[in-house]
């Protein structure tokens, strides 16, 4: 390993170690910032003082500052990340353990659906650039950013659930894969929209460039040049704006899983909050935000490891 | 979407009923005569509760854009002009703001009120909402203060607040004005979202908590979710598509 490429790593290594650690600040002031007394704030004037008492248990309010963030980085760093204000008994890490498996796989689904549409779409419409099959997949990507989750969800339940019957309604039973398609395609077709203007973009950059020229004067038939000349190459830069968009894909799981009343990382975190459990919304909160951050972390190395000219910068 | 401003204002005295008017009898009706656009929960009219919850959509928006606007263009601007020690605190907080996922971190600061109301929702779209316009007025003002012009009025003697505010921010009005076009779009949306999913404030109309009602009896009266959702939807493909004539017109760029 070349030590440009291992400065590159350490160095974003570090930059992602200090944003978590920024994180975990900031989702620990947020509570201590509210003027006046917090624990008033979020349990409201028609809470007991019992459990005003608990709440402020609960979140360490008890106790001077510095301590409350050296026991809150504590509990961060243990694993547990603190304990349910609701349930005493769980640690906030337990209930999340229990649901982020459904969150990942519709994560993972939706991932799926947008790649599948974008990148034969955006593909098709770089090598027909200008013209009608152009046309139609802009239009269409247009159309995909417009549609707010929070319509498409219920337009696809009523389309394929209620009058087709092809798939499962909201409620029913999960087992299956195809309860999964709906939901995907919920979160999927904002990401798709993004991702085909992106690949279609990528690839007419690919296709002016020499080697493609070069690759057809010597007779390499249209598909082959497009799949594996072109589309391979294109694809790096689309991969860093896919990750970019995990923000999105993440705030849509919260959206998709409680339109399809799924359990979820999303669905926990709306219960904590009209619970006003705190402690699991700070753990929502700042599982999410890391998530985030890691992946961005992994793609940046991924896209080091593969490209010299980003170690650079 | 002077269309929509429009009924943002006009909205509540055309409307031809009383959103919030019980009428249990008539609960649920699909359109008709009566009610252009059917009924809902309690039997109010869907017509008026759009036309009500346009205001609100339009007063969210066009505060949360004018505080993000004018908060992220003051510190992205004075990051970009001065350097250092200001555009690395600027820059790391933005850096961690947009580290969290925008809706979660809006339900993260609602879920510190007991009783959200309109205030605490804009409070909590202008969180994240500065970020985009500081990114932009910083980035313009890295340029522009190499320009020869601000270098000229610096050379001067003319103070450095007085070089930004004549000299450096009428020169970041158009793109900005473009990104906060699609900023009303996005906030609006964003609006929606909170209330759909239960977060809105508490008695006023709005078009998510209209449409998180249609989406509870979708399979039985789906014209509620129907309407309120084409609502949102045609609005925020407005504010899109107008961001991008804005851009084609005034980016000479693109030209």
């Amino acid at each position: 390993m070349s030590s440009g490429l291992l400065r590159y790593l350490v160095g974003r290594l570090a930059r992602a170690l200090l944003t978590v650690i920024g994180l975990v600040t900031i989702v620990f002031l947020l509570v201590r910032l509210i003027p006046g007394d917090p624990v008033e704030a979020i349990l409201g004037d028609q809470a007991g003082p019992e459990e005003k008492a608990e709440l402020r248990r609960a979140l360490d309010l008890d106790r001077p500052v510095g301590d409350q963030y050296l026991s809150f980085l504590g509990s961060m760093a243990d694993g547990t990340m603190g304990t349910s204000f609701r349930q005493p008994d769980r640690s906030v890490w337990s209930l999340m353990r229990d649901v982020l498996p459904y969150t990942i796989v519709l994560a993972l689904a939706a991932l799926l659906v947008a790649w599948l549409v974008a990148v034969p779409l955006g593909t098709i419409a770089a090598a027909h650039a200008g013209r009608g099959w152009d046309k139609l997949a802009s239009a269409t990507a247009v159309l995909g950013l417009a549609i707010p989750n929070i319509w498409l969800g219920p337009l696809l339940i009523l389309a394929f659930g209620v009058k087709l019957r092809w798939l499962p309604l909201p409620g029913d039973d999960l087992a299956g894969p195809e309860a999964l398609i709906l939901p995907a395609i919920t979160i999927g077709t904002a990401l798709a929209a993004v991702l085909t203007r992106q690949t279609r973009a990528a690839m007419i950059e690919v296709l002016s460039q020499q080697y493609i020229s070069a690759a057809r004067a010597r007779g390499v038939p249209s598909i082959p040049l497009l799949l594996r000349h072109a589309l391979r190459n294109a694809l790096l830069p689309v991969m860093t704006i896919g990750a970019a968009q995990l923000g999105a894909l993440l705030s849509g799981t919260v959206v998709t899983e409680k339109i399809f009343e799924r359990p979820g990382l999303g669905t926990l975190f709306l219960d904590a909050f009209f619970a006003r459990d705190i402690p699991v919304v700070q753990g929502c909160v700042l599982v999410i935000a890391v998530i985030y951050v890691g992946v961005n972390l992994v793609v940046d190395l991924a896209y080091g490891v593969v490209d010299p000219r980003v170690r650079l910068s | 979407m002077l269309a929509f401003f429009t009924l943002g204002v006009i909205g509540p005295w055309i409307a031809p009923y009383d959103p919030l008017a019980i009428d249990l009898l008539n609960e649920y009706q699909s359109p008709s005569m009566a009610h252009w656009l059917g009924t809902g929960d309690n039997g109010i009219d869907i017509l008026s509760a759009l036309l009500h919850g346009a205001r609100l959509a339009a007063i969210v928006g066009i505060v949360v854009v004018g505080v993000s606007v004018t908060f992220g263009t003051a510190v992205g601007t004075w990051a970009g002009y001065y350097g250092k020690l200001p555009d690395h605190v600027v820059t790391g907080v933005a850096d961690l703001v947009q580290a969290f996922p925008a809706i979660v971190l809006n339900i993260a600061v609602l879920a510190l009120v007991a009783k959200p109301g309109l205030l605490h929702l804009i409070v909590a779209l202008a969180v994240n909402g500065w970020v985009l316009y500081a990114r932009l007025a910083r980035a313009e003002t890295l340029s522009l203060r190499e320009r020869e012009f601000v270098e000229a009025a610096r050379a001067l003697g003319v103070p450095a607040h007085q070089v930004m505010r004549r000299h450096v921010v009428p020169n970041l009005l158009g793109p900005l004005v473009i990104q906060a076009t699609t900023g009303l779009g996005v906030v609006i949306l964003a609006e929606s979202t909170l209330s759909f999913l239960g977060l809105g404030p508490g008695k006023a109309v709005s078009w998510g908590a209209l449409l998180d009602q249609g989406t509870s009896v979708l399979l039985r009266f789906p014209h509620v979710a129907l309407f309120s959702g084409g609502a949102i939807a045609v609005t925020v493909l407005g504010f899109n598509l107008m961001g991008d004539w804005l851009r084609d017109r005034l980016d000479p760029r693109l030209r």
